[in-house]
């Protein structure tokens, strides 16, 4: 039902059942918010939305309330302003006055607020609760001291990822934000997604920063300094640098680094067609003897650390393939270095990725050889952006360069597998051909691309019926990890990836509020898929050339290069 | 069977409304609440740790350190405060070497600060378990630190 209400003496339109916040966005009049979170239950707790309704004798919350028909409302009169003012007020009064030195300088909440306010002096005595940053994790930094409590990471911890690593602790002034027992993050249960970064308003969550490492690297002569980059990262650029959101920047991305003195860049996508290849045959062989089903994607380092933690009874049932990143990385440091006659040791390689638990990923010892690891830095596409204003770069004055041979290659398949459910399609097309030996006719697989929680697909190929499985989030991979320990057996495959529709919104993209920029994104992954010629791995011809150097004992070394281990972890759940 | 498996047992349905009692009871036959016990709960009524520590910490009646055998409590009311309260802290503090809101390592003893015990008459004051000691001079502290002291040497 639309009805008409009054917004600051003027009539607009609103709906039966909005709230008044929704009402007044939709009218274009913005009203700040902080504890808010879109498709989440309004918790009314912060208090900054606070406007005024005619009759109502206390300002009212309009992310928690509903709109009437009789509401005659103000969204900025004086009464309103200096209550939003005091909130902000409050919130300094106990929060560090550090911004020129914070990582969220110039992109935080709070600083906005307050400039929009118009702040201009404390007006309220400090009072600082001691809290000491927890920098333990490889992959997420806490700083509980610019923690305004809007309890974001909370929600998103355990309502969209499902793991509740942080939570309230005590009350009062005294309350704080962090994992069971107050601990450190590396020794709770979090598996590094950094989706907590991605919500918070403040410089209290964000992503360990590595780029002092590689530009130490850069200087170094005596450094071979390489680096890949991730087939979602290239995409996921654009609109920090003027170009429109979801455009592809690979090009512009390679001469930049380039520049910056990289010796060689390479696409990680190369190694997802590997492992794509891998994968479906892992996959083929299961069949066969009918072990292990269903098996459950690898490339997610957040849905590994999870199963590794909540589910070792199914660890059998993750593929061993090494995930695109680790894979590059073991090609990088032993047949490249061994193909050009450089010592690994001198190696220094750095990955691009949309992902905080890459970082993670890159440290565990199965990805070590010798005290050596594979990868040695791991940057988010957050510092990716930072990296290229350090070096004041315009990637828009740059002229697009290809990638270096030999991993330079890469077919469609290898691009999807950014987006949820874009590894099971590749995965799938590949088995088809292994199954069948003839090519897919029609490459896309339909119901592994809509949006729900649980996307299934079920197929006839040969005298094998097929289910694939997608999901994004844990709460969904629970409710299939359950069915399967149920009994259920009409799936073979099942791709989880944590992040909110897959990599494509990962912990360590550039934060940003419009969900317009994950979904342009993901359409032109899915529109390079339709324009590109090779759409299958198992057709990249740089992948077959590389296979083809290897045969004997040979062979199978470097195959077990490509293959991984799980083990058991025992943490506070 | 260990005590939190004992209370436990006493909850027959596991559902998330029986946290607090479940904690309480814990509270009571243990003294406090400790991690082993709340993962031991977690695992029961299938709550992640982390929620049953923010639920836990909420209350001022749970504590996570074993209650003390000896509590001392000093007053800080307008009497006591103005006959040397505060003195009498830091001298505690130093010679039993915790401070306010600690328990010693050991379990021994806890020192607290507490609000107007209603014997200002008396002040300074303080109390050890549910003994009283009034009129607190350098000697009472002395005789009070051995004590304490003298029972955790045995
Ligand atoms: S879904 Fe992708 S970005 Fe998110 S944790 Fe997994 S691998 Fe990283
Ligand atoms: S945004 Fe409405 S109360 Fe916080
Ligand atoms: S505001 Fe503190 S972590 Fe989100």
């Amino acid at each position: 039902m639309i009805f008409n209400i009054e917004v600051n003496d003027k009539t607009i339109k609103a709906k039966k059942g909005d709230t008044i916040l929704e009402t007044l966005r939709k009218n274009g009049i913005t009203v700040p918010t902080l504890c808010n979170m879109e498709t989440f239950t309004p918790t009314g707790a912060c208090r900054i939305c606070v406007v005024e309704v005619e009759g109502r004798d206390d300002l009212v919350t309009s992310c928690s309330h509903p709109v009437e028909e009789w509401m005659k409302i103000k969204t900025h009169s004086p009464r309103v302003i200096r209550a939003r003012r005091t909130i902000v007020e409050l919130l300094l009064s106990s929060h560090p006055d550090d911004c020129l030195y914070c990582i969220r300088n110039g992109c935080c909440e709070l600083q906005q607020l307050a400039r929009e306010l118009g702040i201009r002096e404390r007006r309220l005595p400090v009072v600082k609760p001691l809290r000491k940053k927890d920098p333990s994790s490889a992959s997420v930094v806490r700083d509980p001291a610019k923690c305004i409590l809007c309890g974001r990471c909370v929600r998103i911890c355990k309502d969209r990822i499902g793991i509740s690593t942080l939570d309230f602790i005590g009350k009062g002034m005294e309350t704080t934000i962090g994992p069971s027992f107050n601990n450190k993050l590396n020794v709770s249960n979090c598996i590094n997604c950094g989706q907590c970064i991605m919500v918070c308003p403040t410089g209290a969550l964000h992503e360990k920063d590595n780029i002092s490492q590689v530009m130490e690297a850069l200087q170094n002569p005596e450094k071979y300094v390489v680096v890949q980059i991730s087939p979602t990262v290239s995409i996921s650029l654009a609109e920090e640098f003027g170009s429109k959101a979801g455009k592809e920047m690979s090009g512009l991305l390679i001469s930049t680094l380039r520049k910056m003195g990289f010796n060689r860049v390479f696409k990680t996508a190369f190694a997802a067609d590997i492992m794509i290849n891998q994968v479906a045959e892992e996959l083929f062989q299961r069949l066969e003897n009918g072990a292990n089903l269903p098996m459950f994607s690898s490339d997610c380092p957040a849905f590994i650390k999870y199963m590794e933690e909540y589910h070792h009874d199914l660890l059998q049932n993750i593929s061993l393939c090494k995930s695109p990143q680790q894979i590059m990385g073991s090609l990088i440091k032993h047949h490249y270095a061994r193909q050009q006659k450089i010592k690994a040791e001198n190696i220094f390689s750095v990955s691009l990725m949309p992902c905080t638990a890459k970082k993670f990923e890159a440290q565990r010892e199965e990805n070590t050889h010798k005290g050596i690891s594979d990868i040695d830095t791991v940057l988010t596409t957050r510092e990716v952006v930072r990296l290229i204003n350090l070096f004041g770069l315009d990637m828009q004055q740059s002229v697009p360069e290809l990638a270096d041979s030999p991993f330079a290659i890469r077919s469609s398949s290898g691009k999807i597998i950014g987006t949820s459910g874009g590894v099971a399609e590749a995965v799938y097309r590949t088995l088809y051909y292994k199954l069948t030996g003839k090519n897919l006719v029609n490459f896309k697989i339909a119901p592994l691309r809509v949006n729900k929680n649980i996307r299934e697909f079920h197929s006839k190929v040969g005298n094998h019926k097929i289910g694939f499985a997608a999901v994004n989030g844990l709460e969904n991979a629970r409710e299939l990890i359950n069915q399967v320990k149920a009994g259920r057996n009409d799936l073979q495959f099942i791709e989880v990836m944590v992040c909110p529709g897959g990599c494509i919104n990962g912990g360590g993209q550039p934060i940003t509020k419009n969900t317009e920029i994950a979904k342009a994104r993901v359409k032109n992954m899915y529109d390079i898929d339709e324009k590109d010629s090779i759409k299958v791995s198992y057709k990249n011809p740089a992948v077959i050339d590389l296979f083809g150097k290897y045969t004997g004992k040979e062979k199978d070394s470097f195959l077990e290069k490509l293959t991984t281990t799980y083990q058991k972890r025992d943490v506070l759940l | 069977m260990g005590q939190i498996e004992t209370v436990l047992q006493r909850f027959q349905t596991n559902t998330r409304d029986n946290l607090l009692p479940i904690l309480q009871e814990i509270q009571q036959e243990t003294g406090f609440l400790s991690e082993e016990a709340i993962i031991k709960v977690s695992g029961y009524l299938k709550i992640p740790t982390s929620k049953i520590y923010a639920v836990a910490t909420f209350y001022d009646q749970f504590r996570f350190t074993p209650r003390a055998k000896y509590r001392i409590k000093i007053c800080s009311g307008t009497a006591c405060h103005i006959t040397g309260a505060e003195n009498i802290l830091s001298q505690l503090e130093k010679r039993l070497n915790i401070k306010a809101g600690e328990t010693s390592k050991d379990a021994m003893v806890s020192l607290e600060i507490s609000q107007c015990i209603g014997a200002c008459g008396l002040a300074p004051v303080i109390l050890v378990n549910d003994t009283f000691y009034a009129v607190v001079t350098a000697e009472k502290i002395d005789e009070i630190v051995d004590f304490v002291k003298g029972t955790s040497g045995n």
